[in-house]
């Protein structure tokens, strides 16, 4: 069984601010990805998500851990070898658009495929297996072949893309928040596509920051905050049962049609805010005597996210000074550590608060 | 009435030939009601609340008035309208918390604001100003930040504060919920309902794609389709009981959490919007409409089927005049 | 300086609420659109023209010439007309004859750095901007320094160990000391377009860097490339010309800035010898100014944002 695994793997950059802190993108995050499988890895901006996507599709090398595809670490690939693990591992990107060089016909995308991959196909095998491609994503070939890209619609061009990796091997795919430029009545339709590959035995990793695409279309989900695991395991457990405060909060926050935002009663509120539920830095967000509006819960919870950002900023806020030099280990060190992952229950695995 | 539109056409020039982007729009919005402009791309949502305020000068009105608190609003007259903007109307244009200038703080950029608007008295704006800031949960350190220093959700929200300083009759908010994370988009969400509730505003146009989004702050909603309205009804209204099969089949494919794929299939709207340049006779959306007939052919009248609750559709018009021949109520659609 | 494809708004986002690309009948490709607009643009017509005329003279006019440029007539001091058409000068040579055979050493000698620079300026500007890192630090640290480098000085020194200049020297020479302008231009654009998706697509396709270089990247930055490279030939010609004027340019070779300093040498303002030295000078600045309006013109054509509609 082919699977493609992660195993504490880690990316730091330098930061660019006065400080020149260091800014862990991911922190030692662990999972895997079997066939016939789609994984929703959700977060919020500044969450690591889109790296993870990048080192899976070795765009970026993390800083440290291994990802292994069928055992074998995916860093040692080169040459040859790299192009053998896009053969079977290929990637979506957010903006279809962007995905195509502008001064082209949106297919050489294929033929960029074919010159790497096909190089001996005639001709007519070539266009039969294009067809087939096609017809996988529900495309007219008429419609699509040989047209620039700015004359196809959004939708149009991602599942060109997607038809792209069907033409490999592919096994696992990264899509990443393939559908948040598309219109909402062309969604779903590349939201049942991806189920329907994944019925065919492909292996996804569904990127998004929308919870409820990623509720309709993955079998196991991860909440993913700060580079750290928060929750993971199977997508109902995690909607229906979710553990962690942040999966809560974002839960709370998500608008839905036939269900108005809850507010809080205003005390219950205001005890989280100075309290150290979400806000580990302790950093007083808000006056304690909140002023009586919902918005004021609102707010709350946008302040949260933004002290939440400064604080992964910067770094020795949180990580810096005493806690480094109790443990001894190096400033490096400790920033990279994730909060620990107990099982709450079978396949629902939930972090320590932070 | 606070705002009114009637009959709004805008076009524009492009090397095909004139394109009318908004053709013969139009609605009204009682003072303090929060109105969501909601469609997809090509729709002309954007064009139809961005005129209202600044008309690009690549596109021109053909047609159609517009009336705020009685007066006419000028839009087709840029020097005109200047004094307005700002005061009697306002927009927070779509990307504008990407286009607050770097270099300058932003307790700067509201002073250059204020400035350009000649408002004499900008201690007492100051005041108001950090009264509102304290509001929303920002410190007033937020003046002196750059825009870089501060998150998504804080500079959307600060670009809002700076559209609605002025307090408007009527501000228009292009997309301004779209480019956020979720925690944000609720803040400001609620943002837009507090300075309603506040007087700072009077009332409001929110244009987005998100009809969940507007579910939650819009009293009524107004859906176009290639130009022209489709639909337009309370939100609670709309949201449970839509009319127009375009509305019908945009509702029907939004997934909510909790839906999962091998509970309920969700399904698309086939085919894409018309070119705008040699739109189609008739009815815009007739060529992906399931209900489509002979009529359709023809536009499609807004009217009224039930109070506050407008429709352009022939089917919904020609069961409706059943209705009201048989002294039946209208049939309620099934919510998929 | 943006890219010089304009971007097709997004389907979702259309900043300005302009119909998404749904389009029925083919649209017109972006080549043909520069076309359309260029035979439209003043600017670029007019530096065209200029441009064209002055270059066929180039060609053609020394045909007509009938002496030598560097053999003198015998009889100086001729107003031009008559035998000889644009006079001769304090040493008997023909005008005519310098100034056409000038025009076609200038445009050679500002072809020949043009290609040079550019040819290195590539090369680094691609390296840099492609791998980052180290490389692209010691690679800046060679193009500042060079950069810092007095090219006169250095011209005059290493001219002062060589017997004969040709012209060949003269435009490795400018070629060799103005590729900084060309290498920084190319850097930043491969920078800003290596991140794009479409490189990335590239790379998910088993593309190796050259082949993403020479086939995703420089594409794009065509046009931008094709503007620097004009401004590049114009401002050759110009130092070519300061050189010669200085008596630095190459041995035995009529140019317009040796017309020059020949006039300035015999003093051809005192003597009041106007056919000496405004027309190698007028026809200098015709030469530049037509390029870059030309410059300025297609600037707009390859840029939306600038057409004046």
């Amino acid at each position: 069984m082919t699977t493609l695994k992660l195993d504490q793997v880690s990316k730091l950059y330098r930061s660019t601010s006065r400080d020149g802190g260091l800014t862990p993108a991911l922190r030692k995050v662990s999972f895997e990805m079997k066939p016939g499988e789609v994984i929703s890895l959700i977060g919020e901006s500044g969450s690591g998500k889109t790296t993870i996507g990048k080192v899976l599709l070795r765009l970026t090398k993390p800083t440290s851990g291994t990802v292994t595809f069928d055992g074998k670490d995916i860093q040692s690939y080169s040459g040859r070898g790299l192009k053998d693990y896009y053969r079977q591992v290929q990637g979506v990107f957010q903006d279809p658009f962007s995905s195509y060089n502008p001064i082209y016909r949106a297919d050489r995308v294929y033929d960029l495929v074919r010159g790497s991959y096909f190089p001996n196909v005639g001709d007519k095998e070539w266009s039969a297996k294009v067809e087939a491609a096609l017809d996988a994503v529900a495309l007219n070939p008429g419609d699509v072949l040989g047209k620039y890209p700015h004359q196809l619609s959004g939708g149009q061009q991602q599942r060109l893309l997607i038809a792209r990796a069907l033409l490999l091997d592919v096994k696992v795919l990264v899509a990443d928040e393939i559908i948040s430029m598309l219109d909402a009545s062309t969604r779903v339709d590349v939201l049942n596509l991806l189920v329907k590959l994944k019925r065919q035995g492909l292996a996804i990793l569904f990127i998004t920051h929308d919870l409820s695409l990623g509720n309709y279309v993955s079998d196991r989900t991860i909440i993913l905050r700060h580079g750290a695991i928060a929750e993971m395991g199977a997508t109902e457990k995690i909607f229906g049962n979710p553990q962690h405060e942040y999966t809560k909060m974002l839960l709370t926050a998500v608008p839905e049609l036939h269900k108005k935002w809850q507010h809080a009663p205003l005390e219950e509120v205001a005890v989280s805010a100075s309290g150290n539920g979400l806000n580990g830095s302790g950093a007083d967000v808000i006056a304690t005597d909140a002023p009586a509006s919902r918005l004021a819960q609102a707010s709350i919870l946008d302040e949260i996210t933004h002290a939440e950002q400064v604080v992964k900023r910067d770094l020795r806020a949180i990580f810096g000074g005493n806690r480094a030099a109790a443990s001894g280990k190096s400033q490096v060190a400790v920033a990279l550590e994730p909060p620990a992952l107990h099982e709450f229950e079978p396949d629902h695995l939930v972090a320590e608060p932070e | 009435m606070s705002v009114n539109v009637e009959n709004l056409s805008v076009a524009y020039r492009s090397r095909r030939g004139d394109v009318t982007a908004v053709d013969n729009v139009s609605f009204s919005l009682a003072d303090g009601e929060i109105m969501g402009l909601a469609g997809e791309s090509g729709s002309g949502k954007s064009t139809l609340g961005n005129a209202l305020v600044y008309l690009d000068p690549r596109m021109k009105a053909t047609g159609g008035r517009v009336t705020v608190d009685g007066r006419e609003l000028p839009i087709a007259n840029n020097n005109a309208m200047r004094p307005r903007r700002m005061t009697e109307v306002s927009l927070v244009p779509q990307y504008a918390m990407s286009a607050l200038t770097p270099t300058r703080k932003i307790g700067k950029l509201i002073n250059d604001l204020l400035k350009s608007h000649h408002v004499k008295d900008r201690d007492e704006v100051y005041t108001e100003l950090r009264r509102r800031l304290a509001l929303i949960g920002l410190k007033e350190d937020v003046l002196s930040k750059y825009s870089f220093e501060l998150s998504g959700g804080m500079r959307q929200r600060v670009t809002i504060i700076m559209s609605t300083l002025l307090n408007p009759s009527l501000l228009v908010a292009d997309e301004v919920t779209s480019a956020l994370d979720v925690s944000s988009q609720r803040a400001v969400g609620e943002m837009l309902i507090e300075f309603r509730d506040r007087g700072y505003i009077k009332s409001a146009i929110t244009i987005t794609h998100d009809l969940s989004i507007l579910a939650q702050i819009a009293d009524s909603i107004a859906i176009m389709y290639a130009g022209r309205l489709a639909e337009r009804a309370p939100t609670s209204v709309l949201v449970d009981s839509p009319l127009h099969p375009y509305t019908q089949a945009l509702l029907n494919s939004l997934p909510e959490v909790g839906v999962r794929h091998d509970q309920v299939t969700l399904t698309g709207i086939p085919g894409r919007p018309p070119s705008l340049v040699n739109p189609p006779a008739g009815c815009r959306f007739r060529e992906r409409c399931p209900f489509a007939f002979a009529k359709c052919v023809e536009t499609p009248p807004f009217e009224e089927i039930k109070p506050g609750h407008l429709v352009a559709c022939w089917k919904v018009s020609q069961e409706h005049a059943d209705m009201a021949g048989t002294g039946q109520g209208l049939p309620v659609r099934e919510k998929v | 300086m943006s890219e010089s494809i304009s971007q097709a708004p997004a389907p979702e986002v259309a900043a300005t609420g302009l119909p998404g690309g749904a389009a029925e009948a083919p649209a017109p490709r972006k080549r043909n659109e520069f076309v359309y607009y260029g035979l439209r643009n003043p600017k670029l017509l007019f530096g065209l023209t200029v441009e064209t005329l002055l270059v066929l003279a180039a060609i053609i006019a020394p045909f007509f010439a009938k002496y030598a440029p560097l053999t003198t007539t015998n009889i100086p001091i001729q107003h031009p007309g008559g035998t000889f058409w644009l006079g001769t000068d304090l040493n008997g040579y023909d005008m005519y004859s310098q100034l056409s055979n000038g025009l076609r050493e200038s445009y050679l000698i500002g072809a020949l750095g043009a290609a040079f620079a550019t040819a290195v300026g590539l090369v680094i500007g691609f390296l840099a901007g492609w791998r980052g890192g180290w490389l692209d630090e010691i690679l800046q640290l060679i193009t500042n320094v060079l950069v810092m480098i007095p090219s006169l000085v250095l011209l005059i020194v290493i001219g002062s160990y060589l017997t004969s200049r040709s012209i060949l020297f003269e435009g490795a020479f400018i070629g060799l000391t103005t590729w900084p302008w060309v290498a920084r231009a190319v850097r930043a654009q491969t920078f800003s377009l290596r991140s794009r998706e479409y490189v990335d697509l590239a790379r998910l396709s088993g593309k190796r860097p050259v082949s993403i270089i020479v086939k995703e990247i420089a594409p794009n930055m065509a046009s931008y490339l094709f503007l620097v490279v004009i401004l590049l030939f114009g401002s050759s010609m110009l130092i070519a010309a300061s050189y010669d004027f200085l008596g630095l340019g190459p041995s035995q070779t009529v140019s317009l800035g040796y017309m020059m300093n020949q006039a300035a040498n015999n003093s051809a303002l005192f003597y009041h010898m106007w056919w000496v030295f405004i027309p190698p000078g007028a026809v200098l600045a015709l030469m530049v100014v037509a390029l870059l309006i030309a410059n300025v013109g297609l600037d707009e054509v390859f840029n939306p944002k600038l057409r004046e509609s």
